[in-house]
């Protein structure tokens, strides 16, 4: 059953040294304050998980939460290449990471098989394509009924999974719209469920009845935090924040820059902040 | 008739190529702009697909994102991203998808992985994303590429996305049904497979380009069809459409980079 609780007590309860865990966001519902109270708490030795690593990924790899990335497009969308993850692949800085590389196609079937309770994805996926050399987590399977050959990748399991939604109900159901990504699966996948949330209303009547995403027994743990995906946006909520992705450019392709930022934007704030940072954005 | 520039050529030459009726699996950037110039245009109801799940999206300006809210706003509907690759794209729903690359080599293969060596990079790359599965799932492949040497290569190293392999029935030898890259579209030129070896040839050559040209700015001993025609110039419709977009588009995202370039 979930519990409302402040962010820090949400992150100190369910995420540990080691974890493996997800902070899922399709562009859209990228949970950035869970992200950053995860810094704030110092969690090490991460394994994250994510289809679209972006920049707030490019800050835990930075401050050096991470040792193992599963993904499947690092870039900062629309602008360019993850300077932080870089470093760290390139440079092994601030330490070196460990990175598994899939497609989307498979990273968004093992989260349904993870939810599903499933051991594997099997899909038609990969032909061709260099992947399997580079990531040994890449197999292939027969078709027993036709005998084709079909891509096979482990589920995934992540140990935590973070997301951000529009609203909570007092029971604590969780209701998401717009581009709704791959985050039901990736709760359903995990053993633990953590959700921020822009507001919770008394219910859910008037509103569209499929937009409840998890029901409230799926869930352990809910924060609110206004403005929480800035720089990414919550649809009928805010915008996105380009403007913070086109500056992160230029404050991740320096080490001294990054860690100045960080210490002013993240390890010297609370959650509070992203009510303000999304003030100017709000439709 | 107007100036326009070789990159307008490109992206107006790529929005050409496609009809009403097909179901396109969009990339982002030049992919995207020809897109929607062709559903400004000749083919309005093109339907346009995003990665992020949104399909027959009509957006007013070019996405920064492949997940833009206006996507999300303008589309028929928006489906969840497991079921965007399986039932969608996997499922033989999208007869085209249009890809850039970083690598192309004469076969059609992209590479958006890595420069070098993948464990020791010169360039790490962002990655495939849909790409690896876009390549083989869709009817057939668009690419637009602007044309330089260290992009059109002999041989890329990575193969992120299969095109024709070694040429020749490559693609059937590994079980692959769908008809794979059949036209790449440069700022200099049109191609299309030889039908028989699947190397791309020259067919068509944009106003003022020359062999020469095309040859010095392509790593490959390029291969021109017996008879090469030359591409119509952007009609006045084409090229006031596009560049209405790239205003409505700069004038969107551009209050924000210029905070992002102060």
């Amino acid at each position: 059953m979930t519990q409302f609780l402040s962010l820090a007590d949400a992150v100190g309860q369910n995420l540990k040294h080691s974890d493996i865990v997800a902070f899922e966001g399709f562009t859209h519902l990228i949970p950035v304050a869970a992200a950053h109270e995860a810094i704030r708490q110092g969690i090490k030795d991460l394994t994250l998980l994510r289809m679209t690593p972006d920049i707030v990924y490019d800050q835990m790899i930075g401050m050096g939460l991470a040792r193992k990335v599963i993904f499947s497009y690092a870039g900062n969308p629309g602008v360019g290449l993850l300077r932080r993850m870089r470093d760290a692949i390139e440079n092994q800085f601030p330490r070196a990471i460990e990175t598994v590389e899939h497609s989307h196609s498979a990273m968004a079937q093992a989260y349904e098989a993870g939810a599903a309770g499933l051991p594997l994805a099997v899909f038609r996926g990969y032909k061709g394509a260099d992947l399997p050399k580079v990531n040994p987590e890449i197999k292939s399977i027969t078709c027993p009924f036709t005998g084709e050959e079909l891509a096979a990748v482990p589920a995934h399991r992540p140990d935590v999974t973070f997301i951000h939604a529009q609203k909570a109900n007092r029971k604590g159901d969780v209701l998401i719209e717009g581009i709704i990504g791959v985050q039901k699966e990736a709760a359903l996948a995990a053993r633990r469920v953590v959700v921020t949330v822009e507001e919770v209303v008394p219910d859910f009547k008037g509103l569209h009845p499929n937009l409840t995403i998890l029901p409230n027994w799926t869930i352990d743990a809910i924060a609110v935090v206004p403005g929480g995906a800035h720089p990414s946006y919550t649809h009928g909520y805010y915008e996105r924040d380009n403007a913070t992705y086109l500056e992160w450019d230029k404050i991740s392709a320096d080490r001294d820059l990054f860690a100045g930022w960080m210490r002013e934007n993240v390890l010297e704030v609370g959650p509070e902040v992203f009510a303000m940072r999304v003030e100017g954005l709000r439709s | 008739m107007t100036e326009f520039t070789a990159t307008e050529m490109m992206t107006i030459a790529a929005a050409r190529a496609l009809s009403n009726d097909d179901v396109c699996f969009v990339g982002i950037g030049a992919p995207s702009a020809a897109c929607n110039v062709a559903r400004l245009t000749h083919a309005p109801d093109i339907t346009l697909i995003y990665e992020s799940g949104t399909i027959g999206t009509a957006p007013d300006v070019l996405p920064l994102s492949i997940g833009d809210g206006e996507l999300c706003e303008t589309a028929v509907t928006t489906v969840a991203v497991p079921e965007m690759f399986r039932y969608w794209l996997q499922g033989g729903r999208i007869s085209i998808g249009f890809l850039g690359a970083a690598q192309l080599d004469k076969f059609g293969n992209i590479n958006t992985t890595v420069i070098g060596d993948y464990y020791h990079p010169k360039v790490r790359l962002p990655g495939g994303g849909g790409a690896p599965e876009i390549a083989t799932s869709c009817g057939e492949i668009y690419i637009t590429l602007k044309q330089a040497t260290r992009s059109m290569v002999e041989k890329i190293d990575f193969f992120t996305s299969y095109g024709h392999g070694n040429g020749y029935d490559d693609r059937q030898k590994l079980g692959i049904t769908t008809k794979g890259p059949t036209l790449l579209i440069t700022d200099l030129a049109i191609w299309k497979p030889d039908p028989v070896t699947k190397e791309f040839t020259v067919v068509s050559m944009h106003k003022g380009v020359t062999r020469e040209m095309v040859q010095e700015t392509c790593g490959w001993t390029v291969r021109f069809a017996d008879h090469v025609a030359e591409t119509p110039e952007p009609t006045a419709l084409e090229l006031t459409t596009l560049r209405d977009l790239q205003a409505r588009t700069a004038a969107a995202h551009g209050g924000t980079r210029e905070k992002a370039d102060a």
